[in-house]
This record gives C-alpha cells, sequence and structure tokens, in this order.
C-alpha cells in the first residue's frame, strides 16, 4: 500500500503536470486540433497496439522455428541482425523508400536514390557478420567437444 | 481443448490468452532492473535532448522580430529566452548536432523502454482509483509526446512534412506538453529506479530474487533466449548503428561519407571550393539567374541616414574580410569550416550611418517563398567582425547554390539566418 505523503506529492506533481501541458496544449492544438491530437494519441496506440504485436508476434515465429529445429539457442543470430535492419528501416524509411526523393534532390542537390541500396547493402553485411560469428563460435565448439572427448580405444 | 460441447455464446478464453491477463506476457527479460537501467539513460538522454531543443529554439532569436518566430504565441514558455551569443562560433552546430544525432541514437532505447513497459498498459482495472486514472492520462501524455516529439523530429529531418502543420510550433509545443509529463514520471520514479539498478548491480543471486517478486516480471516466462545484461547489449548496439551511420555528417571529407543513410550524409553535392553541403538550391528557392547577373542585382541598404543601394563590384570594392565559419543546420547537419570573405556586417551598418553602436538589421533575400526568406539578426550579431555579407567562398566567387551574389554569415547562428541571395538589409531598433 502506499504511504499518504508519496500520494499527497503525486497528486500534486500530477496537478502541476496537467497545467503545464494544458498551458502548452493549447498553443499546440491551436491550429489543427483535429490533426494534431490524432497524431499524439495515434502516436501512442499505432506503438502499441500495432508496431509493438507486429515485432512481437514476428519475434515469437522466429524463436519457434529455432525452437522446433531443436536450436532455440541460436535465435539470436537471426534476431540481431534482423531487428538492426528492421530499425533502420523504421528510422529512415521517408529516404529509403523513396518518399521524398523529389524534394530531397531539389532542396539538397543530392540524390536520394542510394539510401536503398545502402539500406540492402547494411543488411546484407549484418547477416553476413552474424552468420561469420555463428561459424566462428560452432567452430571453436566442435573444437573444444573434440579434445574434450576421450580418446576412443578400440 | 478437450470438452467439446456447446458453449455459451461468449466463449471464455483461457486468460493467458489475452494481454490484460499477466500470463499473457511471456518474456523473461520484463522486470524492474531490465526498465530501470533503460529509465536511466532515458532520463539522462532525454534532459539532454529538452535542453539542446530549448536551447536550439533561443538561436532563432525569436524575441527579436516577429519574422523569426515561429511560434507568436508562446507565452511565458519563453520565459527563458537570451540574446544568442555568437561565440564560441561552433556554439550551435554542437548543440544542434547533439540535438538530433543524439535524438536519432535514443530510439532504440525509447522503443525497448516502451516495450518493457507495454504490460501495464493492458492491465486491469484500467484505473484503481482517481490517482490511479490521473496517472494513466500523464502516462498517455508521456508515451503520446516522446513519440510524437520524435517523429516529427525524424520526419522533418528527412524533409518528409507529413505532420498536421508547421515543424516549428509542433515540435516546439509538443516539447512542452511531453516535458510536463516526462517531468513527473521521472520525480515519482527516479528513485525506484536508482534503488533498483544500485540493490541489484553485481550479487547476481539477489538480481535473480528481486526480479523473481519485481513487478513487471512474468508470472509463467518461456525459457531465455538471451540474458537480460545481453539484451541490454543488443539495444546499445543498436544505438550505436545508428549513431555510427548519422553522425559522420556534422563534418566534411571521409567522416561524412560514413553518415550511410542519414540525409546530408555520404558525398558532397559537389567537388571544388563550392561543393560543399547545400541547404536549399538556388533552383528550389526559385531564384533566376537574370536576377542575381551583374546588371539586375543591387544590394539596397537603408538605416539612419537613408538608404545606399551598391552593385556586387561596388561592394568587392569595399574592404574585405574572411572569417572560417560552418553551416549548422536545425536538421543536425553541418559542414566543417568554410573560408568565407566579403563585407563586415558592422561596415555595411557604418555606410548607413550606425557608426558607432551597430544596430539590430533585417535581412531580405530575393527567395519569395521560403518561411526564412526574411531574418532579423540581433545588434550582437552585426557587431562581431566575423559576422560578412559574403561575396566568396574558399577563395572564390560563391555558386548560385550557396548563395551568389552575396549571402549573411555568421557566427554560431542556425543556417536559416545565413540568409542566401541577399536583396536588402535595413539597419535599425526592430
Amino acid at each position: 500500500m502506499r504511504k499518504a505523503p508519496q500520494g499527497t506529492m503525486q497528486l500534486l506533481l500530477l496537478a502541476c503536470s496537467f497545467a503545464l501541458a494544458g498551458y502548452a496544449g493549447v498553443r499546440l492544438l491551436a491550429d489543427d486540433w483535429l490533426g494534431v491530437a490524432l497524431w499524439f494519441v495515434g502516436a501512442a496506440l499505432l506503438h502499441d497496439l500495432v508496431l509493438v504485436p507486429l515485432y512481437a508476434a514476428a519475434d515469437r515465429g522466429l524463436v519457434r522455428v529455432f525452437g522446433a529445429a531443436g536450436h532455440r539457442d541460436r535465435t539470436m543470430y537471426v534476431r540481431v541482425p534482423a531487428a538492426l535492419s528492421a530499425l533502420l528501416l523504421l528510422v529512415w524509411f521517408p529516404l529509403i523508400g523513396g518518399q521524398t526523393d523529389r524534394r530531397y534532390r531539389m532542396a539538397t542537390g543530392l540524390y536520394a536514390d542510394g539510401f536503398l541500396a545502402r539500406w540492402l547493402l547494411i543488411t546484407a553485411v549484418l547477416f553476413a557478420g552474424s552468420a561469420l560469428l555463428f561459424l566462428l563460435r560452432l567452430r571453436s565448439r566442435l573444437r573444444r567437444a573434440t579434445k574434450e572427448r576421450p580418446p576412443v580405444a578400440h | 481443448m478437450r470438452d467439446h460441447t456447446p458453449r455459451p455464446p461468449t466463449p471464455r478464453l483461457p486468460t493467458s490468452r489475452l494481454p490484460t491477463s499477466p500470463g499473457f506476457w511471456r518474456s523473461p527479460l520484463r522486470g524492474p532492473w531490465f526498465t530501470s537501467v533503460l529509465g536511466l539513460v532515458l532520463l539522462v538522454g532525454i534532459t539532454v535532448l529538452f535542453v539542446t531543443g530549448l536551447l536550439s529554439y533561443a538561436a532563432y532569436n525569436p524575441g527579436l522580430a516577429p519574422v523569426n518566430d515561429k511560434t507568436p504565441d508562446k507565452g511565458l514558455l519563453g520565459f527563458y529566452l537570451f540574446a544568442w551569443p555568437t561565440h564560441p562560433h561552433w556554439l550551435y552546430r554542437l548543440t544542434q548536432g547533439v540535438h538530433v544525432t543524439f535524438g536519432i541514437t535514443l530510439i532504440p532505447v525509447l522503443l525497448a523502454k516502451l516495450w518493457s513497459v507495454v504490460p501495464k498498459l493492458f492491465a486491469l482495472p484500467p484505473a484503481r482509483s482517481a490517482a490511479h486514472a490521473l496517472e494513466r492520462i500523464s502516462l498517455l501524455l508521456l508515451v503520446g509526446g516522446a513519440l510524437f516529439e520524435f517523429v516529427t523530429g525524424v520526419l522533418n529531418v528527412q524533409l518528409d512534412y507529413l505532420f498536421p502543420g508547421s515543424f516549428y510550433p509542433l515540435h516546439f509545443y509538443g516539447a512542452w506538453v511531453f516535458f510536463a509529463a516526462f517531468v513527473t514520471h521521472a520525480a515519482l520514479k527516479t528513485p525506484a529506479a536508482v534503488r533498483n539498478v544500485r540493490r541489484m548491480r553485481g550479487e547476481r543471486d539477489g538480481r535473480e530474487r528481486q526480479e523473481a517478486a519485481g513487478e513487471l516480471v512474468a508470472p509463467r516466462p518461456d525459457p531465455p533466449t538471451v540474458s537480460r545484461r545481453g539484451a541490454l547489449w543488443f539495444v546499445g548496439g543498436a544505438s550505436l548503428l545508428l549513431w555510427g551511420t548519422t553522425a559522420g555528417r556534422s563534418f566534411d571529407g571521409p567522416l561524412r561519407r560514413t553518415a550511410l543513410l542519414a540525409p546530408h550524409g555520404g558525398a558532397d553535392p559537389g567537388s571544388g571550393p563550392n561543393g560543399f553541403q547545400i541547404n536549399k538550391t538556388a533552383a528550389y528557392a526559385g531564384i533566376a539567374a537574370t536576377e542575381t547577373s551583374e546588371d539586375a542585382w543591387r544590394l539596397v541598404l537603408t538605416g539612419r541616414t537613408g538608404t545606399v543601394r551598391l552593385s556586387r563590384a561596388e561592394l568587392l570594392r569595399l574592404p574585405l574580410h574572411s572569417a572560417a565559419l560552418p553551416i549548422a543546420c536545425v536538421e543536425g547537419w553541418s559542414t566543417s569550416d568554410q573560408w568565407w570573405r566579403g563585407v563586415r556586417l558592422r561596415d555595411l551598418a557604418a555606410l548607413v550611418g550606425h557608426d558607432e553602436e551597430p544596430p539590430d538589421v533585417l535581412v531580405e533575400s530575393l527567395q519569395r517563398h521560403g518561411a526564412f526568406r526574411r531574418a532579423a539578426l540581433r545588434a550582437n550579431q552585426v557587431a562581431d567582425p566575423r559576422s560578412l555579407l559574403a561575396l566568396l567562398v574558399n577563395g572564390e566567387d560563391l555558386s548560385p547554390d550557396h548563395g551568389y551574389p552575396a549571402r549573411i554569415v555568421v557566427p554560431a547562428a542556425p543556417g536559416v539566418l545565413n540568409t542566401k541571395w541577399v536583396a536588402r538589409m535595413t539597419f535599425g531598433d526592430l
């Protein structure tokens, strides 16, 4: 149970926070209140109800595939490069997807068509690095196993 | 299911199938230690983002003139504003580079933190008490605010203006709404987070015991595929990857080529003296060559003693000075120092009667549209001997994309206040 002083403190803090948020909020909502409110609440809902379930389901599927093959412990070798690649896409999708190609070229004098290729190459490097690490670890494990196995005398 | 007899109209799923049941959440990673570590990283990180963001807002000198102010109804939220200094000349390059690059670096930490507490979102009942209901509303502001700020920022640096309105008011007022919730959350949770991390540091047994009882811990966890420490390394690695593919865009040369996915990363737009990064090209700004020709273009200076019109050739006959200054954009990229050469702003002020104390100046561009086709500079910026109306850069005439026939360069000022294609300068108190 929460002690009373803490509860009082919490209430005061929350009241102060809402007052400040309200002061900034009326300014935030001044122009296009519906659009901004949709973005504000929508960002939280999209994250919690779409993004998290999506990547959690993908991850669960991945673990299941490895589990079925009896190699649950190897999940990370795919999870890490896949998640890093997905993260880069999540952050840079406007450039990678070419959504702002024209504006980017007009504004900066730079070509935006390299981003997709670079993202794909980074993804390839991430998976290749993971594969290499896996092979190295597998080899050292096999070597250790052969060394530790007692010589078989027939 | 073994039972195939007809069921009541609303069949009840086993409780663990619903996210409202603690048993639904199976990851063995969730627990107070993991959440606390991420929370403390964000406590420091978001504080840095907020402070550098407020500095960037101040760097525009919004209190100086309406043309600089994209948030005229800011009220008390601009309480801290101060005259933006010109020393050190890399000040804005540093603060805004940190704001954007560090913000991008924090994305994995934010996502991991939100993941680690997601079961709480679905916890039932939605509110145990009035205080609890208020706390949950505050959390909506916290999570919505954090995502709103990160999403608008990330879209803006990619020139993808999907958000509903102008970036400046959205990101600024949004930051205050978010920060109000953030401070409260930090005040309520930091003591426990520090306790959690301290108590569990080092002693493995202790951690296992604490985690077994702590909130957020899955009651029926799946067997682990990675340790909590490993998961933290994973988050850190993701941050490192984003940082490594972004940070280089604050430098020219080979370092910029390491910024593989960030805008203004990779190669420079050109080679030679004018080859460095461009904010907005002449074509984008709608500047025609006929307007900037030797015959057509005149700089119009207005001040206490009236108006003076100068051609570019006449400007070149005035005393010229050099300054090594970067271009630093609100989007977080910057160039290394470039060698600009031109007429000092304070010398131009003197030409129209402001001999002693240089006043503020309103600078107008040939640009017909764009939020910053007109910008005001404060007296301290005009007075700095390195503040120039630049005519040359790195030993050559400015290129059209860098503002030919003449552009402003001011130490430590945001890129957009370094007006290009200058047409008119009006000196005097604004």
